[in-house]
């Protein structure tokens, strides 16, 4: 079954320079295990897009049931560079909750 | 156990925070972080300007508001309000609130040092893009080290009632007076690591007690009268995050999660100039009513360097915006969008960015948000950057003509022309810690 991610999980982003940070936190630990299977570097990378022009890492926190995602690339230069709206990646976490994922 | 409330994650938080922290409970001390990134280079300016400026205005009015009370209740400030000139800052103070005494941070501003440390051999790379220093030597407008909660600790020592530092970390506020109370040493790697989590979690003030909080927002109580955050720290590195009873706001597992996660890199690797904190250690327990314990923290030994924080003139940018309405008002802001850059182009300004965005349809999310139909009205945001202040200025004045000369239907102009603003960018980069020598002054009228 496909579900927003945003069904299972709740989000908080922020910058560092111009690489944005999503931590993604499962509502239920037994969710984690779905976090880790399903929400992938690749999976954001293909999601954002043109968005994100550098890699994207992820680092596990198994004990707070989440996931750390670095975006690098992700936020126009970034800080003062940037000419985005949102230049501070504040709304990256937001976006992600739309992301669609299985819980099969 | 000790009792330590952050009433300020920025400069330009909520003013009301640090009194009703104040006023509405018990604390030991107040910690009130100013700093961010590119404020050094603005308080440099100013300083530059006028030797009597360069610290964070909003803190001696603070101080002198809040003096009395924080006598009465042996309340102490720890403030990086100093911004690139504590001493400065120090004497506003004391005529705001002449009864109190008020210790200094000195040594993190390296400013006039460059040309030493290049000459000594650093390259002072970026952190990101790995080029030297030397690159942008010439447009470099401030330079200072983040410093630890050590010299904080020791300013604390001195018996002073407000401790002001410069660029120390945001974490070192919360962490000194654990350091300074508790006798933590530099080996303390575990409890430092707990310290500086605990400063983590309340660095940006209500951000963990509520605010910007996607768990269930729309019951959080009383957001009017957010409660900011408080640290109850134990001697063995345990701690309850809290808020005054009566407040608005919740501290959760939720919440604290989420403020945990907030502009993280590799959580096994959060590096401070006192240890190396393991974030996959902590261990979180909702042990009441907005009571979050606490406990398990792990960390490493200090690095052998510190992060030197430097800003730099970077060219200039304009960001300007018209709105258009129904019906076809994204249709009409694509259409205006082009209108302007071909204009840009007749006139031969190619720069080297230009970005556009249509709030209301992608401008927040991007390529991943929803497909709006037919909205009611976009907001066309057009942004230029470039080294050449002229051309950015040019940009400027071809927005508000499109009202006359374009699609129809567009307002939203009354600000007039975007103002043109220097870029001030930031740099990154290590120093052996050994160049950094910190030293505390108490300071007299």
């Amino acid at each position: 079954m496909l579900v927003p991610l945003g069904q299972i999980a709740h989000t908080r982003s922020g910058d560092k320079g111009d690489t944005a940070n999503i931590g993604v936190i499962a509502f239920k630990p037994e969710h984690y295990p779905v976090l880790i299977r399903e929400v992938t570097p690749e999976r954001l990378k293909t999601f954002f897009g043109d968005s994100v022009q550098g890699d994207i890492e992820r680092f596990e926190l198994p004990n707070l049931g989440a996931l750390n995602f670095l975006l690098h690339g992700a936020l126009g230069g970034g800080g003062t560079v940037s000419l985005r709206i949102d230049a501070q990646g504040k709304t990256y976490g937001a976006a992600l909750l739309r992301m669609e994922i299985s819980l099969d | 156990m000790i009792r330590i409330a952050n009433g300020q994650g920025f400069w330009g938080d909520w003013l009301e925070a640090p009194v009703r922290l104040v006023e509405q409970g018990p604390i030991d001390y107040l910690i009130l972080d100013y700093l961010a990134e590119v404020t050094m280079s603005i308080l440099q300016k100013q300083r530059q300007t006028d030797p009597s400026l360069g610290y964070a205005r909003d803190f001696p009015p603070l101080i002198g508001r809040l003096a009395k009370r924080l006598k009465e209740r042996k309340i102490k400030v720890v403030a990086n309000a100093g911004g690139v000139n504590p001493v400065a800052c120090a004497k506003a103070v004391l005529a705001a609130a002449p009864g109190l005494k008020v210790a200094v941070v000195l040594g993190d501003d390296v400013y006039s040092r460059i040309d030493d440390f290049l000459a000594k051999g650093y390259f002072m790379r970026d952190m990101d893009t790995g080029e030297p220093i030397s690159t942008i030597r010439d447009r470099i407008q401030s330079a200072n080290a983040y410093i630890g909660a050590f010299p904080l600790a020791e300013a604390l020592d001195t018996g002073a009632d407000i401790v002001i530092a410069g660029r120390s970390t945001d974490t070192a506020l919360a962490l000194a007076p654990m350091v300074q109370r508790f006798g933590w040493g530099p080996d303390d790697s575990n409890k430092l690591a707990a310290g500086t989590i605990a400063g983590h979690i309340v660095e940006c003030g209500a951000q963990c007690s509520g605010g910007n909080c996607q768990v269930d927002w729309q019951n959080i109580p009383d957001l009017a009268n957010v409660g900011y955050p408080i640290i109850e720290a134990e001697p063995d590195g345990t701690f309850v995050i809290t808020k005054h009873a009566g407040t608005g706001g919740r501290v959760h597992s939720d919440t604290v999660k989420e403020q945990l996660l907030y502009e993280l890199g590799n959580p096994k690797q959060y590096i401070t100039p006192d240890c190396v904190a393991d974030f996959t250690s902590i261990h979180l327990e909702d042990i009441g009513p907005d009571r979050v314990r606490v406990s398990g923290i792990t960390g490493r030994p200090k690095p052998p360097t510190l992060k030197l924080s430097i800003s730099y003139a970077n060219g200039w940018k304009a960001i300007g915006t018209l709105v258009y309405s129904w019906p076809q008002a994204l249709e009409k802001a694509e259409a205006a969008d082009r209108i302007v850059r071909s204009r840009l182009t007749s006139l031969g300004l190619n720069y080297e960015e230009i970005y556009t965005e249509f709030f209301g349809v992608n401008a927040c999310h991007g390529g991943t948000a929803a497909v709006v139909t037919d909205p009611p009205e976009v907001q066309l945001r057009i942004g230029v950057r470039d080294a050449s202040k002229k051309a950015v200025d040019r940009f400027t004045r071809e927005l508000i003509p499109l009202v006359l000369n374009g699609p129809p239907g567009a307002t939203g102009f009354g600000e007039g022309r975007p103002p043109v603003r220097e870029i001030v960018a930031y740099w990154s980069a290590l120093i052996p810690r050994d160049e950094i020598q910190t030293r505390v002054e108490v300071v007299t009228c």
